[in-house]
């Protein structure tokens, strides 16, 4: 196998298992190779590394795999210069005969035998576990299993003693190479599925609706949701320090330069000043929402970098600033959920009451730089909405976004008072899954670019 | 101009082996790693610039100074921050001096233009002038042109680069794949042997895929015991033998504690010097608490580990023991 192969077949795992790897890197990767030889294990290891691998986590990957993929080559090439010298007089390239891999004393021979057929079989494009019986058939199938059965049927039918033990031994080699190639299987999955699995994983999460979620579901779903976060810390972390640079700052420039006569030696640029995000986050804790506050809380502390300003409420009936409550680590977010559903949620919800609330304790905490985000479907059990409320607030506030659990149909309908908050929303959005979750999230910050 | 290969295999020669890099990076001082080595040897043959990430004060910065100093060629140092533009990093216009001139020649002008009659005259007669003002006499370099212009290679050092803007980033990708520089005014302006190109970045934002992928990545984190103590030893050469491993293996325990910010390198050199001032030849709690300011730059730090120091003292302090005890001798502790 040539070097490019060899190479093009390692990024090629790297990429199903997250490490984006693009075609420039592969071709460095090639150089990289030219100039560091394959003799020295560790260097080669090093010198790749920094050629495919640009991040702490991507390394973590990269080592892992590094150390699957090329103890088989290693394995494979040390086999190649010592068979090449046996097989010169014989017709190397021929397909062996099934029962003499499956009894050939040399480990070699049967590892190249499943090698050759893993590739024949397109073993790389493996992806999931769930797999590795199917591509395990077809090496055999590669290895010439079909000839063999032909001629054990053809042992049993015979029903001679010389004849049993002959398919005896038969099934017995076919146990054993079956119980291989399945080994092999296996282990090519770690280099080429795993990761990809686990992407596949991701994104079926992301598009799940929440509701339908159930407790393992959830513990899978906060390294998705911090991943998601920050792939939004990132973005808008950098979109906050455009300044204007264009434009000059007339008045600034004739001041700075009369001492000189006017005549302008020092030049000044007009900025702008852009404000920070600053959110008040009102959430409706009773029963039917509450799971969708736990993403939604878990979500924005987790982008609390770009977020400093952030003030929480909860309520079903009375208001209640939760944020001292949340202000603990990532594991102790659990509890503090926990807490608050107990403290606060499970009552009967009102949104008119919970808004007079607002409006008396906390209303200095808003201004015209503030979104709200109000998440909860807005079924008041049929008090008093308060819209004269929420319509001062809106007149307040940048804008208001309304984050609704239920689908759009069932808007109004019952003791829903959505269709009546809706005027006054800048945005209402239906909220059934964690890919809604971050457009919406982004959707708010992007306000304050 | 245009890249010359015999040139670039003379300036780089030292580099020709990753042992060479290490032993001519231990000759002015900086203790390198295997993936450090390899790394700039890559660097150098690939011709890539390398990122390296990393905590503050490991060293990141050193390297690139300890290998224009090794190499003897100049170090042009672009430090990044908020802001950064063109005009600062790759060149300017001498505004002042462009603005002087024109006052002098403004009386001039009269004698060059003074009988053209008509306009279509006028501008003839200025355009047979070179642009003179918009000339290599006006440009101001700044480490980047700089570094292009050197004509015998240069170590770029681009310094925390994740403090810069995503616009800088973009611009840099011409400067980094190609070692050319554009001056619309002038033209292109291309390396004639390219800088090794180091940047470093504290991870304070995510870089761009475009300018990641550019580049060799290197990661280097706290170094291990062994390496730290070669590097205090090779920085403050008369502390003593039991001391340093005393001093290494606190600051090695202190790592692993949840701290705010960690100790790095440059905190183990610092506390190095200031325990050799206090005429400390061996560690004892008293003087860890009163020195642990040099090691612990948050209050919040020294508080969360005050209650530990004792013990981690006295584990430092018999660490050093059973090391100089041959093995088989029960320890003293």
């Amino acid at each position: 196998m040539s070097a490019e192969r060899t190479i093009t077949d390692f990024v090629r795992a790297l990429r199903s298992a997250d490490v984006k790897v693009s075609t420039a890197e592969t071709l460095d990767a090639v150089k990289a190779v030219d100039l560091v030889g394959y003799e020295d294990r560790e260097f080669l290891k090093t010198a790749l590394r920094s050629v495919l691998a640009k991040s702490e986590a991507e390394k973590d990957t990269y080592d892992r795999l590094f150390e699957l993929f090329f103890q088989r080559k290693q394995k494979e090439q040390s086999e190649k210069t010592e068979s090449s010298e046996q097989e010169t007089d014989e017709d190397s390239g021929e397909p062996q005969n099934f029962m003499d891999i499956a009894e050939s004393s040399d480990e070699a021979v049967i590892e190249m035998a499943l090698e050759r057929a893993g590739q024949a079989s397109g073993l790389q494009d493996i992806r999931f576990s769930t797999q590795t019986s199917y591509y395990a058939q077809q090496m055999l199938k590669e290895m010439g299993v079909r000839e063999m059965e032909a001629e054990l049927l053809e042992q049993l039918q015979a029903h001679t003693p010389e004849g049993d033990a002959e398919a005896e031994r038969m099934m017995d080699a076919r146990k054993k190479m079956t119980a291989r190639a399945i080994e092999f299987a296996k282990q090519q999955f770690e280099v080429f599925g795993a990761g990809a699995t686990q992407q596949f994983r991701e994104d079926f999460l992301a598009g799940k609706r929440i509701n339908e979620m159930d407790r393992s579901d959830m513990e899978r779903m906060k390294p998705l949701i911090q991943k998601l976060a920050k792939r939004l810390v990132s973005k808008h972390s950098r979109r906050k320090r455009r300044k204007n640079r264009g434009q000059l700052d007339i008045r600034k420039t004739l001041r700075a330069n009369a001492g000189r006569d006017g005549v302008p030696f020092d030049v000044h640029w007009r900025q702008t000043k852009k404000d920070r995000p600053k959110l008040v986050l009102i959430c409706d804790v009773s029963g039917s929402v509450a799971r969708f506050v736990r993403f939604l809380l878990l979500f924005l502390y987790c982008v609390r970098d770009v977020v400093p300003d952030l003030h929480t409420y909860a309520f079903s009936a009375r208001l209640k600033d939760v944020g001292p409550y949340l202000d603990t680590s990532l594991d102790g977010f659990e509890s503090a959920m926990e807490r608050i559903l107990a403290e606060i949620g499970w009552g009967s919800t009102d949104y008119g009451q919970a808004l007079s609330d607002l409006q008396v304790d906390h209303w200095s905490k808003i201004d015209r730089r503030t979104t709200v985000i109000v998440l909860g479907d807005a079924r008041s059990n049929h008090g008093d909405p308060r819209i004269d409320i929420f319509e001062e607030l809106a007149a307040k506030t940048k804008r208001i976004v309304w984050l609704n659990p239920e689908a759009r149909p069932l808007w109004g309908t019952g003791d829903s008072e959505m269709l009546r908050y809706f005027p006054h929303c800048s945005t209402v959005t239906m909220l059934s899954n964690l890919k809604q979750l971050e457009r919406a999230i982004d959707d708010v910050l992007m306000h304050y670019s | 101009m245009t890249i010359d290969k015999d040139l670039i295999a003379e300036t780089y020669s030292p580099l020709s082996s990753v042992a060479a890099v290490s032993e001519g990076l231990l000759s002015v001082g900086y203790i390198s790693s295997e993936e450090i080595s390899t790394a700039i040897y890559l660097a150098v043959h690939l011709r890539k610039p390398i990122l390296i990430e990393g905590p503050a004060g490991v060293g990141k910065t050193d390297l690139a100074q300890s290998l224009s100093r090794y190499l003897d060629v100049p170090l042009e140092r672009l430090q990044c921050y908020e802001g950064l533009d063109e005009s600062k990093s790759l060149y300017e216009w001498k505004y002042g001096k462009q603005l002087l001139y024109t006052q002098i020649l403004k009386d001039r002008l009269n004698d060059v233009v003074g009988d053209a009659g008509t306009i279509a005259d006028l501008t003839g007669r200025l355009a047979t002038f070179e642009d003179l003002f918009f000339s290599h006499d006006f440009l101001e370099p700044r480490p980047l042109l700089r570094a292009m212009e050197q004509t015998s290679g240069s170590v770029l050092l681009i310094d925390e680069i994740d403090k810069s803007d995503e616009e800088f980033e973009a611009f840099l990708l011409e400067v980094l794949s190609d070692y050319q520089v554009t001056v619309p005014e002038i033209g292109t302006i291309k390396a004639n042997v390219p800088p090794i190109v180091i940047l470093t970045s504290n991870n304070v934002r995510d870089l761009g895929d475009a300018l990641k992928r550019r580049c060799l990545h290197l990661y280097i984190g706290f170094p291990d015991a062994a390496r730290e103590r070669e590097i205090v030893r090779a920085r403050v050469p008369d502390v003593s033998d039991s001391l340093l491993t005393q001093l290494v293996s606190f600051v090695q325990d202190l790592r692993t504690k949840d701290l705010r910010k960690r100790p790095s390198i440059s905190e183990t050199v610092d506390w190095a010097r200031t325990l050799l001032l206090m005429h400390a030849d061996s560690l004892d709690e008293a003087m860890v608490r009163k020195t642990l300011n040099v090691l612990l730059k948050y209050e919040s730090d020294i508080e969360a580990t005050s209650n530990a120091i004792g013990s981690m003292a006295r584990n430092a302090a018999s660490a050093s023991e059973s090391k100089r005890l041959p093995s088989g001798y029960p320890s003293l502790s």
